[in-house]
């Protein structure tokens, strides 16, 4: 299977469309969602139509904390990034807040693990971005008999593995080199994000596993970011959302 | 684990001859075992004596140079064919590489008693450090180089054999333990891998430093350390020059040498192309007191070290191929005949223009010199009066660039296809970046010959910046620079360093 694993999209179609047509032409098999599919971004409805697509196809889609906001399922918070949540409930069908409502917190298959966060207790939406934070994720998918962790949330692409005397290292990747990562050590990657990079360049980011080969490619893709930011001022959203998306802040 | 039966079948492979028998594999000849089937150069397996069930660290180095060997090209390693499954039977397949271990050298000198001469030496490190040079092109680092691990192919080049302990730039470094521990072997690892630092191609030039002192004096310059204190020791200490050890070593060699051996990255050659450019052309290497000397290091000056060396933090480093990138070789070809001084005023500008925005890159002037233009009769034009005027008059010429942090040599060349001897001296030593005149080599002389910059720009192996003159010689010779003219550009030298009569390099007829 080759899988073309997405995080963070919010609510970017522009970014996810390039995305698509990258995964298409690497010959992906099927997709998964890693979460945060809307927030920020101007059209929450047509990412979510293309996602349900796919969804009935097959892809695999977890709940990111973007979707708990934009339900009101998450306690209210006073930060700026929820903001935004009541906009979006307002722009979605009542089918697809049911969809978003449905959506598991992690998904297993095999011997990898789905979860937009990390899965030691998903649903407190800890940010994996160093060593501790990741062996805690692994662990706890350990626990469960996986070897293998793909997750999204912190916006960076990042691999994590198990070094030869069990420590958890991070390694940064570089875009389009397969890496194998073999089912004797244990790995997590954090695939980065579609809509909304946040490591000062503009293309999308997204990552494809080959869990044949048992190899990852970190993929980054150039889209027109431009009418992404357009179409976030035309819909009245905070002009640093639209801002940001050119300088990958 | 027992030795496989010659005629043994793996994977498709019959096991041939083993060639040798060591502590962590055995390494057999094979050949396919299908009729027809060849590869077209014969083949070696190697066997780990330990597999994926003797628990994760034992195999670790077997996955590394399974990693390397899969991306890596180029006739400086092994190719790759095959590789066993990790868990049920590990191995890998690769060429078996013909030639003579860099070893057999230092075996048959401490068999006869007699050191390798210096040329020799010279022309094993050049080769070594360009099969260095290619690995750290392709965003690797050997770290474990060492006369076993290296083979010198019949026709000279050297082929890096061994890469258990490597690194790579793309692939997580499955040595690396987020804490400080020293990976290699102890009498080669640079000091910076003695602090668990890995992935800096200088941590190479160190070993090859290591192999070049041990050729020319026949002991090892750290020994061989068995214990962390010991390791520690190369973070301060400098080894007993090689002429105290060995008094024919001529002073270029120990330079080269003891240059390699600095404790501290940054004061080794920036690239292992550096070094191979200096083991190359030993006339060319600047001289200086670490040349020379022949006493150690004093036991206060080492003390001073020992107590620094405590702190000492060592940078991991960026990509390899960027941070040689960063040192290139800057090859100027210098015309003689018919430039103007308009034209050696430009090249010398833009000479300068590149190396301020390259610190630690060293720049190679370069001439091209006819057959005819020297006569073994005539004295006033023999070979050596003529390469040494066209030698002073590159200097003068770059008198004028500022060479501050940058080493400088001057290389006079004899060839009558000025382009083909650009482009040969910039791939044989590994040129990146040749800047040379658009219209010059002898426009004015021969129509043909105004090929030359674009016959260069097609062939040359690295990127070429053709430079075309600021302003006609004419109007140079009787204009003042326009005022204002460096105005814009602070870094350059200024305009009064311009002094076209002691520049003048026209034809030496």
């Amino acid at each position: 299977m080759k899988l073309a694993l997405l995080a963070d999209i919010h609510a970017n179609r522009h970014a996810l469309e390039a995305c698509l047509a990258d995964a298409r032409e690497r010959g992906a098999t099927r997709h998964a969602f890693l979460g945060d599919l809307v927030g920020y971004g101007a059209e929450p409805a047509a990412v979510l139509d293309i996602v349900m697509s796919l969804r009935d196809g097959g892809a695999w889609v977890v709940r990111g904390n973007h979707e708990d906001a934009g339900l009101g399922a998450a306690p209210r918070h006073h930060r700026e990034d929820h903001a935004g949540a009541a906009w979006t409930a307002s722009q979605l069908s009542s089918a697809q807040r049911d969809f978003l409502a449905g959506l598991p917190l992690s998904v297993e298959h095999d011997f990898f693990c789905l979860v937009h966060a990390s899965a030691s207790d998903p649903r407190r939406w800890s940010y994996v971005r160093e060593s501790g934070s990741a062996a805690a994720s692994l662990a706890a998918a350990q626990d469960q008999g996986l070897t293998h962790v793909f997750g999204g949330h912190v916006h960076e692409q990042r691999l994590f593995f198990q070094g030869a005397v069990g420590k958890v290292m991070p390694f940064e990747p570089t875009a389009n080199v397969p890496v194998p990562l073999p089912r004797h050590r244990r790995w997590l990657a954090t695939v980065g994000s579609v809509g909304q990079p946040r490591d000062g360049r503009s293309e999308a980011m997204y990552a494809m596993f080959d869990s044949d080969c048992l190899q990852v490619t970190f993929v980054r893709v150039p889209y027109d970011h431009e009418a992404a930011a357009r179409a976030i001022l035309a819909a009245g959203l905070p002009a640093f959302n639209a801002r940001r998306l050119a300088v990958g802040q | 684990m027992k030795l496989l039966e010659p005629g043994t079948e793996i994977d498709g492979f019959v096991i041939g001859d083993c060639l040798h028998a060591g502590g962590m594999a055995h390494i057999y000849l094979v050949r396919y075992a299908r009729e027809g089937h060849d590869p077209g150069f014969p083949m070696a397996m190697k066997v780990p004596r330990m597999t994926a069930g003797d628990g994760a660290e034992t195999i670790v180095g077997f996955e590394v140079e399974h990693q390397l060997l899969q991306v890596l090209s180029g006739p400086h390693v092994p190719r790759f064919v095959a590789a066993g499954d990790l868990v049920r039977v590990p191995y890998l397949v690769m060429e078996h590489v013909p030639g003579r271990p860099l070893q057999a050298w230092l075996d048959d000198a401490a068999r006869t008693g007699e050191r390798p001469g210096a040329a020799a030496i010279a022309g094993l490190g050049a080769a070594l450090a360009l099969a260095a040079h290619s690995l750290h092109q392709q965003d690797a680092v050997h770290l474990d180089i060492k006369p076993g691990n290296v083979m010198i192919r019949p026709e000279g080049r050297a082929v890096l054999l061994d890469f258990g302990l490597s690194w790579h730039a793309h692939y997580p470094d499955l040595l690396a333990e987020g804490m400080r521990v020293a990976i290699g072997s102890p009498p080669w690892i640079a000091p910076e891998q003695v602090v668990g630092v890995r992935g800096d191609p200088r941590s190479d030039v160190f070993a090859i430093g290591v192999v070049l002192y041990e050729m020319a004096t026949g002991e090892l310059p750290f020994g061989d350390p068995q214990t962390a204190g010991g390791l520690r020791q190369r973070l301060w200490m400098d080894p007993a020059p090689p002429r105290l050890r060995a008094p024919r070593t001529p002073a270029w060699l120990q330079e080269i040498i003891l240059r390699c051996l600095e404790p501290e990255a940054a004061h080794r050659y920036a690239s292992a192309a550096h070094l191979a450019f200096d083991l190359s052309h030993p006339q060319q290497v600047h001289v200086g007191e670490r040349g020379e000397r022949t006493r150690r290091t004093s036991v206060r000056v080492h003390l001073k070290r020992w107590l620094r060396a405590a702190g000492m933090h060592y940078e991991p480093s960026p990509l390899p191929s960027r941070q040689i990138e960063q040192v290139p070789i800057v090859m100027v070809a210098v015309p003689w005949r018919d430039a103007s001084d308009a034209t050696l005023y430009s090249l010398r500008r833009a000479a300068s223009r590149s190396l301020g925005i390259r610190p630690g890159a060293r720049l190679a002037c370069v001439t091209v010199i006819g057959p005819g233009d020297t006569d073994p009769v005539d004295a006033q034009r023999s070979e050596v009066e003529v390469h040494r005027r066209h030698l002073d008059a590159l200097r003068r010429w770059a008198q004028g660039v500022d060479l501050e942090g940058h080493q400088a040599s001057y290389h006079v060349l004899e060839a009558s296809d000025v382009a083909a001897a650009l482009v040969h001296y910039a791939r044989a030593n590994h040129v990146g970046l040749m800047i040379l005149g658009a219209a010059t080599h002898g426009l004015k002389l021969q129509r043909l010959t105004a090929a030359v910059p674009i016959r260069v720009a097609v062939e040359a192996p690295c990127s070429v910046m053709l430079v075309k003159q600021k302003l006609p010689f004419s109007q140079l010779d009787h204009t003042p620079l326009p005022p204002g003219e460096e105005a814009g550009e602070p870094d350059e030298p200024a305009p009064r360093r311009y002094r076209p009569s002691s520049l003048y390099m026209g034809p030496l007829e």
